[in-house]
């Protein structure tokens, strides 16, 4: 297990898709090698705080203007009935 | 040689778990006919797919365009949902649909999902910081939010929209690669670089050294 190896099995091993024995060897690596350790932390940080962040308020006139489609739609699905 | 305990790696918490309950109950009202109910889901997801739509047209515009053809489709459609997934999944689908569009539509030489792309290594030989236990408590929720807006913006479009499904819209592997017709290898290389250089991006702003 070397330093390559754990960026290419980066993405599996964050997303759980490891058989356990590689992911031993992973964890072997992960505890001897501060470099390798600080980029899984991170990369799982950036997952996780993207993973949480909210999204920005719609501006107004955008959710207005999604509102009125709507609206204008179900009108136009009324008249047809 | 002892070893250093490293906390285990939890799987992505599943969309199921992050929807309010109250959604298929929604949805049935809503092909009831009950547009109160209709209404309430697009007040809910309207957000989150404006910011799907952005982040793939990286236009305005466009992603209001994409936003507002994904819901009428939806509520035009919505009869044929079968319920065999979340309907917000289904949404995400139309939705990204909706978006690819407008961008092969306003870029049609450069947007290409299918371009060979190398797994590399050579962005791990620099930057390697820590970060300290929640960098993203340093900043105010807007302050936070342009951060992650600028790196998401700077990615190539191809590893953005692999990046927004998976990680963001917590689409799967297999989802992800069916909607954008890219093969299950594709997809896992693309969201490797995509990790890899939005972690490099936000390391400009997290790392600890930078706020001792």
């Amino acid at each position: 297990m070397n330093c390559k190896t754990i960026v290419v099995e980066l993405e599996n091993y964050l997303d759980a898709e490891l058989d356990p024995a590689l992911r031993a060897e992973i964890e072997q690596h992960l505890g001897k090698c501060k470099k390798c350790r600080l980029i899984v932390d991170t990369t799982r940080k950036t997952i996780q705080i993207y993973c949480n962040s909210e999204p920005a308020p719609l501006p107004e006139d955008t959710h207005r203007r999604l509102h009125q489609a709507l609206l204008k739609k179900l009108r136009a699905e009324k008249c047809r009935e | 040689m002892s070893t250093r305990n490293v906390e285990p790696v939890k799987p992505h918490s599943l969309p199921s778990q992050v929807v309010k309950e109250d959604e298929p109950v929604l949805v049935a009202a809503a092909k009831g006919g009950d547009l109160n109910a209709f209404d309430t889901l697009v007040t809910r997801y309207e957000r989150k797919i404006f910011r799907l739509a952005q982040n793939i047209t990286q236009n305005k515009e466009d992603a209001e365009d994409a936003m507002q053809e994904a819901f009428l489709k939806a509520f035009e459609h919505l009869g044929e949902f079968e319920g065999n997934s979340r309907f917000y999944t289904w949404l995400v689908r139309i939705a990204v649909n909706q978006a690819l569009m407008k961008l092969r539509k306003r870029r049609p030489n450069q947007v290409s999902l299918d371009e060979e792309i190398d797994t590399g290594e050579e962005m791990l030989t620099r930057e390697i910081e820590d970060w300290g236990p929640s960098p993203e408590e340093r900043y105010k929720q807007n302050e936070l939010g342009e951060i992650l807006n600028e790196a998401i913006r700077d990615l190539d479009p191809s590893f953005r929209i692999v990046f927004q499904l998976r990680d963001i819209e917590e689409l799967s592997t297999e989802e992800t690669a069916e909607l954008l017709g890219l093969s299950i290898p594709a997809v896992k290389s693309r969201l490797l670089r995509a990790r890899l250089k939005l972690r490099q991006k936000l390391n400009r702003s997290f790392r600890r050294s930078d706020h001792l």
